[in-house]
């Protein structure tokens, strides 16, 4: 080879290379990310329900079995907020739609939001436990020592396993009052 | 052989250098100092557990040396080490006049020293160092960070820059510059094992820089990828990590199977038992290391069928590896064998490393990883084959090439001690561990449970006597630079096959301006 083909082909080979390295920077961001937010979506791992409201469609109740739902609340690191659910368990026949109140009360004197995140155990679960409506598809503002009831209804889909007789709801709280501000943007979820 | 000017003098040649010897020196002697430092701080981590209870350090401090000797030993030591010795050799191995693209080759290397100074000056900051894991899980980076994350991520961001760069440059010389005649598949093990790990480092490092990009628009920002609050998910942080993470563990050992196929050759007086199957098990080796990241996170809630295909793809990588291990054995079988230094680290290597690989089975196992995660177990396994593995491997390294760099011969003796003293350290630190860890002591705390003592105890003793192995190390080849005896002689070892050993000794400033005929 002579030196300017050499030449030649060393800057063919290394912009090439850079190409690669480029995709693979931006392969983070727009494939893995959403990849991985789809397939949990989909799949419904990570005991994740879904972000968005149920649309219910017309079926009948299977009074033949009773699942037991248990509620559990943590506030998450540096939450002030006193938040817990009115009913701690709720026996609910599948396909039939229940509704139950969790409690919050922001204790300081300022205005806060706040963001309930679910999670459901045990994970196989999370693909049947429908939400028509729920205070997590918001963020939730409260004035300073004010406190409200924040309504969650569901179904329980009929299909799901038998072998499942009880499932726990979790909620995380998290102060999202500067995210909040910064955004003003409302998270679904 | 042209030689028609030697080196600049004084300081600026190492400034402005782009010879690739002297690039590859300054790496080595870099890695070298990242190891010391890297090492005191592992020291530090071992006369905290020399017995149970707090009496050196603070629990937060203790984290950031686990943090920092983490870093500084995979970013600081190993990498750089072998990026040094590919600097040194690749060109000589297939008779290339220097690397392709010079200039870019001291701008790789100089983005280092400003990195860990800038690394290690966060010791010295307003709430520490980064004390989140080497691995630097999200939320503990983000929420829970101390500010300095800031510098740790831009440090990152050059660190992989710096790799990047080095890594275009291996493969436009191998693919470009190699002499006539010099197929790929007559090249070197060395060779092909950097080609392929180059490949890795370019497909991987755009990862982790992403991965630390999240994490600033998260802190800095306002974004949400790892905060469950704002609709993302520290999971996902893992996820990303170990997609570069598993590819970085080959990444640091297979220039290390590299050194090795060259060495056993030499001293069994015997060529590689199977040259062939040695390049494709590389190559599966490279290829299985991108679809295994999530065993590294088997309890973090995944699918039943996630941890199936996980653990058997896992399982799977012993397949190729143990191609490897039995091709050194099989060389080594019914050879003229003698035992130098470097011959000594290699059968080391091949014996612990493969210790080292049969823990990573059992840790491939899903179901007996839920006992093993974040255990000392995993502790020990890491470092069978990371300092056994690559760190083994690299001394072996320099003492091959050494007398051929200077011209000069290191103590044979002190080599051998250097061998045997860091063998039984080594072993005595890391052996114990392995218990430890089946006993249930996590990784990563300062203080322990009473009934953990004794190994610990152990564990540090042998920590310190590995530690001045290596003080004994630096000394021999300090020594054999200054005043070691002079060879002129082209083939040091008897056995050693290759273009590097038709050059004379000391390899002059400038080789192979013109082309060698590779038959």
């Amino acid at each position: 080879m002579t030196a300017m083909t050499t030449e030649k082909s060393i800057s063919h080979t290394v912009a090439k290379l850079a190409i690669v390295a480029v995709a693979m920077f931006a392969f983070v961001f727009v494939v893995m990310v959403p990849l991985y937010n789809v397939l949990c979506d989909v799949l419904g791992i990570n005991g994740k329900t879904s972000g968005e409201r149920y649309q219910v469609v017309e079926s009948s109740v299977d009074s033949s079995r009773e699942v037991r739902i248990q509620f559990v609340s943590t506030n998450n690191d540096g939450m002030p907020w006193e938040f817990h659910p009115t009913q701690s368990v709720l026996k609910v026949n599948p396909g039939a739609v229940n509704n139950t109140v969790f409690y919050a009360k922001n204790p300081l004197g300022k205005v806060m939001v706040a963001q309930a995140i679910p999670s459901i155990a045990p994970i196989r679960a999370a693909d049947y436990f429908h939400k028509t409506e729920c205070f997590c598809f918001n963020q939730q503002p409260l004035a300073a020592g004010a406190e409200t009831d924040m309504p969650l209804q569901f179904i329980v889909d009929q299909d799901l396993p038998a072998d499942i007789k009880t499932i726990t709801l979790s909620y995380t709280l998290f102060d999202v009052t500067a995210m909040a501000a910064s955004q003003g943007a409302v998270v679904a979820r | 052989m042209s030689t028609h000017h030697g080196p600049a003098k004084g300081f600026m040649r190492w400034v402005l250098t782009t010879n690739h010897k002297d690039i590859g020196s300054m790496y080595l002697w870099f890695s070298f100092a990242m190891f010391i430092l890297g090492g005191a701080f592992a020291m530090i981590i071992r006369a905290e557990l020399f017995q149970p209870g707090l009496q050196i350090v603070e629990p937060d401090f203790f984290n950031q040396m686990t943090t920092m000797h983490g870093l500084v030993m995979v970013f600081g030591a190993i990498m750089p080490s072998f990026v040094g010795l590919a600097n040194w050799m690749i060109p000589m191995m297939i008779g290339a006049p220097d690397m392709a693209l010079p200039r870019m080759n001291n701008l790789s290397f100089w983005l280092l020293p400003p990195t860990f100074a800038l690394l290690a000056s966060t010791l010295f900051m307003d709430g520490g160092a980064p004390n989140f894991g080497w691995t630097f899980y999200a939320p503990l980076s983000t929420t829970y960070a101390p500010d300095t994350v800031t510098y740790f991520i831009f440090g990152v961001h050059l660190l992989g820059l710096s790799s990047i760069m080095g890594s275009i440059n291996i493969i436009a010389t191998v693919v470009n510059l190699r002499a006539p005649g010099m197929t790929y598949m007559k090249m070197p093990m060395f060779v092909w094992t950097w080609l392929i790990t180059a490949f890795l480092l370019i497909a991987v490092m755009p990862v982790l820089a992403g991965a630390v990009t999240m994490m600033l628009m998260d802190i800095h920002f306002g974004t949400s990828f790892f905060s469950a609050a704002g609709g993302g998910d520290p999971v996902l942080f893992q996820h990303i990590f170990w997609f570069f993470g598993h590819p970085e563990v080959y990444i640091i050992i297979l220039p290390a199977f590299g050194v090795v196929s060259q060495i056993i050759p030499t001293f069994s007086r015997k060529p590689l038992f199977g040259y062939d199957s040695m390049v494709y098990a590389t190559a599966s080796i490279a290829f299985l290391s991108f679809i295994v990241w999530a065993h590294h996170m088997y309890t973090v809630g995944m699918p039943i069928t996630g941890e199936l295909f996980f653990m058997y793809a896992t399982m799977l990588i012993a397949v190729p590896t143990g191609v490897k291990v039995f091709n050194w054995i099989t060389t080594m079988w019914k050879g003229s064998m003698t035992f130098e230094t470097p011959m000594l680290f290699c059968i080391g290597f091949v014996f612990l490393f493969t210790v080292g690989g049969f823990t990573g089975v059992m840790l491939s196992l899903a179901p007996v990883d839920f006992q093993y995660h974040d255990s000392y177990f995993v502790v020990a396994h890491f470092h069978y084959v990371m300092v056994a593995g690559a760190v083994f491997s690299m001394s072996a390294a320099v003492y091959y090439w050494l007398p051929k760099w200077t011209g000069k011969m290191y103590s044979e003796n002190m080599g051998k001690a250097h061998f045997w003293i860091s063998f039984f350290g080594f072993n005595l630190t890391f052996f114990p561990q392995h218990f430890l860890g089946l006993a249930g002591m996590p990784r990563r705390i300062p203080d322990y449970a009473l009934q953990f003592t004794d190994f610990n105890t152990m564990s540090s003793i042998g920590a310190f006597i590995y530690g001045a192995s290596q003080i004994l190390f630096l000394f021999n080849v300090v020594r054999t630079v200054v005043a070691g005896e002079p060879t002129s002689e082209e083939k040091t070892w008897e056995g050693a096959e290759g273009l590097e050993w038709t050059l004379p000794t000391p390899a002059p400033y400038h080789t192979f301006s013109t082309p060698p005929d590779v038959k």
